[in-house]
């Protein structure tokens, strides 16, 4: 195993005359947990989105666990995979979207143990019980044969963190888990995500939560108009931020 | 009024009916047969077509649009003339000979031709029904899909198309009980199935009123026995989230629902 777990390097991209990244550059850490804030527009999410290619980029690459994702090299220039290639390389990439994408022909068991069974070919009965143990996880036990519309945002949510979970990803993706959320629900979600950054899993989360930024993020990176214009610890961010583009970002969401 | 209604012959009537012979059995069995034939290779080329149309590949795109733009923009009759006659007239040979044998099976060319011409025209309304479908299901399904490593094809069978699947089972209901109907239109190329039974009948008693009223009595028992069974595919397909929103009694009711009105309103 390498000691980085997703590099990105000069990563641009731009939707048609409007470059939405500039120039990104990161790196993570096995076990670091990233919170990615800044304005909306800044290109957090798209950024993230094209850490596991559903999102093109136009300069630049991006590693995971050492390999292109997306991509393939070929005399010195990338030139996009396959789908069927993509699609293998995304299987280390787990991502939880805003507003939670569950399939909802399915109950939330059969959400969890689709990608398992079709896709790393994991018996059937092995994917039920290990999704169960991931429902369990996430405190939906109970709700294994529930479908979607039954199912309450948060818990909606939490079971689309069990689902991208059981495909064993050496990263997750966080994209705004919790702004399509009812307030009072949100904090179920977020202590999930928590307690998953808690066990040292590898997390780039994009949010506007600044309490679990504080509370879970290992470093916190601020984005602002495609680029990043800061990062360090949560406490440099919250005590000391440096720029002033940062310091009116956090006056105006604190 | 009551002199036109007394010269039709009820009795005629009644029989076609009550106690329909065995070449008119055998010309509704054909009537069925042919529909639902037709409607199922309809059903493969519109996915097909659907699929082609979502294609990397410009000229699949392109080729699916053209499809759509002939076959749905021509008459289905000279769809089907031209199947049937078209190969001889321009190149001298027959597409569809008299009879094709399958084994102990022979079925004759004009079935092959007309069930040909049906499915192809058919496919054209069902590419534009499929790729409605697909298109209303939320583009994050299949990003969703994506992000869990599943292929793009893996994810339109097991995530999209059951989905869309459930937009596309009423107008396709639509569909098959149009092409019920529209089978008749073989009878110009020589199909002894309903409609061509009844017009051989007329043409030998000159009694139009009679067999063509009781051939569309007929027809009416077809697509009514249809209704009933889209209902209950319907229910079932709505299994599971949408599980209590309407019972197979209520469904069937809607179906109705023109009837009865007409009813409440004729006694109000």
């Amino acid at each position: 195993m390498s000691d980085v777990v997703m590099r990105a390097t000069d990563v641009h991209k731009r939707f048609g005359r409007l470059e939405v990244l500039k120039g990104v550059s990161l790196e993570l850490a096995p076990r670091e947990s990233v919170c990615i804030i800044g304005p909306s527009g800044s290109g957090k999410t798209t950024f993230i989105r094209c850490i596991n290619h559903l999102e093109k980029i136009d300069a630049g690459r991006i590693e995971v666990n050492g390999k292109l994702i997306g991509y393939r090299e070929k005399g010195g220039k990338l030139v996009e995979d396959s789908e069927k290639n993509v699609a293998r390389e995304r299987v280390e990439v787990g991502m939880v979207f805003q507003r939670f994408n569950l399939f909802p022909h399915m109950t939330a068991l059969e959400n969890v143990i689709e990608a398992p069974v079709r896709v790393r070919g994991v018996p059937r009965e092995q994917a039920v019980a290990d999704a169960e143990k991931l429902l369990d996880r996430v405190g939906l036990l109970e709700k294994c044969g529930t479908y979607p519309a039954k199912l309450s945002g948060g818990q909606q949510q939490r079971v689309a963190i069990a689902r991208a979970l059981a495909m064993k990803p050496a990263l997750m993706l966080f994209d705004e888990p919790t702004s399509a959320l009812d307030p009072e629900v949100t904090g179920e979600v977020l202590s999930v995500m928590e307690e998953l950054a808690h066990e040292g899993m590898t997390m780039i989360v994009v949010t506007h939560e600044m309490g679990f930024a504080r509370k879970a993020a290992d470093r916190v990176v601020m984005m602002d108009d495609g680029q990043i214009i800061e990062e360090g610890t949560p406490e440099h961010f919250f005590e000391a931020p440096e720029q002033e583009r940062t310091k009116q970002f956090l006056s105006r969401i604190l | 009024m009551n002199g036109v209604l007394a010269a039709v012959d009820w009795t005629i009537i009644k029989d076609r009916i009550l106690h329909p012979d065995s070449t008119f059995v055998s010309a509704l069995w054909k009537t069925v047969y042919i529909a639902v034939v037709a409607q199922i290779i309809g059903v493969l080329l519109g996915l097909v077509a659907a699929l082609a149309r979502m294609s990397r590949l410009r000229l699949l795109r392109l080729l699916s649009g053209l499809y759509v733009l002939v076959f749905r923009g021509t008459p289905v009759i000279v769809q089907i003339f031209f199947v049937y006659f078209g190969a001889n007239l321009l190149f001298g040979f027959d597409l569809f000979p008299r009879t094709v044998g399958f084994g102990t099976f022979a079925v004759s060319g004009a079935i092959m031709a007309g069930i040909a011409a049906l499915s192809i025209n058919e496919g054209a309304y069902m590419r534009e029904i499929i790729r409605a479908g697909i298109d209303s299901i939320d583009r994050g399904q299949m990003e969703a899909a994506k992000s869990l490593g599943m292929s793009p094809g893996l994810a339109m069978r097991r995530i999209v198309l059951p989905q869309a699947a459930r937009v596309i089972i009423p107008p396709l209901g639509n569909e098959f009980n149009n092409m019920l109907k529209t089978t008749s239109l073989l009878a110009f190329i020589g199909v002894t199935e309903m409609f061509q039974d009844a017009d051989i009948h007329y043409s030998t008693t000159f009694k139009p009123v009679e067999y063509f009223a009781a051939v569309a009595f007929w027809y009416l028992v077809l697509t009514t026995i249809w209704s009933f069974i889209q209902a209950w595919i319907e229910r079932k397909l709505a299994a599971g989230e949408y599980a209590d929103d309407l019972s197979l009694r209520e469904r069937w009711m809607h179906a109705f629902a023109p009837v009865g009105n007409a009813w409440w309103r004729i006694r109000g």
